[in-house]
């Protein structure tokens, strides 16, 4: 589904060079929960926002649902962006606009009508266990919820792939444990491929099929699970310090 | 003082309807012209969307020589530029032009400090949406800041206001300038005072309904 092969990017400032992804390449197959982990500044942000060129790359090509995104136009790009949802740490809601505005959003620019629209709305708000809270400001939600709001804006127009940037981080653990459950539903509902980079091993370890491990820039290690299972902590605490070797795929360079 | 009021009252109430379509002039021009040419600064900027030095810098230099020039000498360097866009360098609505100029850097500069703002996050949540510019820009952007851009069109009318005063020097009227002659150039000091309250209403009615607005529209 997602391909980025040979990624790099660096960031130049008038007195330093920093190489936030170091020739990286990525395989998410269609329908898995793929896990990003790593230190903090080891690239797992700008890895993600490469695979919808809100990071663009400086070399190499990210290849989602057969096109390459690389080498399109603005137009189609935004178009193909379409077609994945992302959400963030923090949550990155319009706040002057009502919940059902907010989940409206990608609708407007993908041009639907406004029945249709609403009825959308609508749904996704159930879906999301939230419709009591259409016609509030999220200023008066709380962070679990939203988080759901962001997360129903991201279903809303039906992409093939969610992006998330560290969904957990800010929500204590009780509402984690629900997000993360709405997001494993999701997946398995929609068949929604998940992309989601975290620091929290229990995250991985709840939900992720795969997990990729990321340090200084580069791709360490893409540990999959058995068919049908997710990630263990002995599976993690396996790939950290490289042990079992046949096990796990070692997929730099 | 009632009297001498009564006395001018025809005189009084002309000069409000010019300070009225000098600033209703520069305002009309502050968001038609001054939202965009601060939205632009906001968007080439350092580490925006649209990052571009050159045309930062030209635009950045542009309203700040706009905004630091002696508000009666811009009047007076503009003259043949007023002369050429409305026919004649004098009256009310060739006042209008230099106040014009000057409100639309003034306001420029206002729109951009609260385009910055607007966190990053939500302009990335915007791309990562598929949204346009020009979608970025009217769905997205002016609706977080619309709180703020109330609050500098509200702080810009009032300069205007104050700017206006002084269009007595090219035959703008208004207000201001019927103060100076009645009020100071005539000695009476009372038409003078009565103007200033007036002028301390307006200011106070623009502020408080400005204020109320940037309240009820900011939902943050």
């Amino acid at each position: 589904m997602i391909s980025l092969h040979q990624v790099s990017k660096t960031y130049v400032t008038s007195n330093s060079r920093f190489q936030a992804v170091d020739a990286v390449s990525l395989e998410v197959g269609a329908g898995e929960i793929h896990g990003i982990i790593g230190s903090s500044g080891a690239g797992k942000s700008t890895l993600l926002r490469m695979i919808n060129l809100l990071e663009r790359p400086d070399e190499g090509t990210v290849i989602v649902d057969g096109n390459d995104l690389t080498s399109m136009t603005d137009k189609h790009l935004r178009e193909a962006r379409r077609s994945m949802g992302m959400i963030f740490q923090s949550f990155n809601l319009v706040n002057n606009r009502t919940v059902s505005g907010n989940v409206a959003m990608p609708l407007e620019m993908a041009g639907l009508g406004k029945k249709e629209r609403a009825e959308r709305v609508r749904e996704y708000l159930d879906f999301m266990g939230i419709a009591d809270k259409a016609e509030e400001y999220p200023s008066r939600l709380s962070g679990g919820q939203q988080q759901r709001v962001a997360i129903a804006r991201a279903l809303v127009n039906h992409p093939k792939v969610l992006l998330c940037d560290e969904p957990t981080s800010s929500l204590d653990p009780q509402t984690t444990v629900g997000i993360l459950d709405v997001l494993k539903h999701i997946n398995r509902t929609f068949g929604v491929t998940v992309v989601i980079v975290t620091h929290e091993m229990n995250v991985v370890t709840n939900m992720c099929t795969t997990v990729s491990m990321m340090e200084n820039g580069g791709l360490i290690n893409t540990f999959k699970a058995e068919q049908g299972n997710t990630i263990s902590s002995e599976d993690i605490s396996r790939i950290t310090v490289g042990l079992s070797r046949d096990k796990v795929r070692d997929t730099h360079g | 003082m009632v009297d001498s009021i009564m006395q001018y009252q025809s005189e009084i109430w002309h000069a409000i309807g010019e300070t009225f379509t000098m600033v209703g002039i520069s305002i009309i021009a502050a968001i038609a012209l001054g939202l965009p040419v601060g939205t632009l600064l906001y968007l080439s900027g350092k580490g925006q969307l649209f990052e571009n030095r050159v045309l930062f810098a030209v635009m950045n230099i542009l309203v700040n020589v706009v905004r630091s020039f002696p508000f009666l000498l811009l009047v007076v360097f503009l003259i043949p530029f007023t002369r050429f866009v409305v026919g004649t360098a004098l009256g009310t609505l060739a006042a209008s032009v230099p106040l014009s100029i000057m409100a639309i850097a003034y306001y420029a500069r206002l729109v951009e400090q609260s385009l910055l703002e607007v966190p990053k996050g939500v302009t990335e949540a915007a791309s990562s949406m598929g949204a346009s510019t020009l979608q970025l820009i009217v769905k997205f952007l002016y609706v977080e800041a619309r709180s703020g851009l109330m609050l500098g069109l509200t702080t810009s009318t009032i300069s205007f206001i104050s700017y206006s005063t002084v269009m007595g020097i090219v035959g703008g009227g208004g207000i201001g300038d019927f103060a100076i002659r009645y009020g100071y150039q005539r000695f009476e000091t009372e038409i003078m005072i009565f103007t200033i309250i007036i002028m301390l209403i307006l200011v106070q009615t623009i502020q408080y309904t400005g204020s109320f607005m940037a309240r009820v529209l900011d939902k943050r």
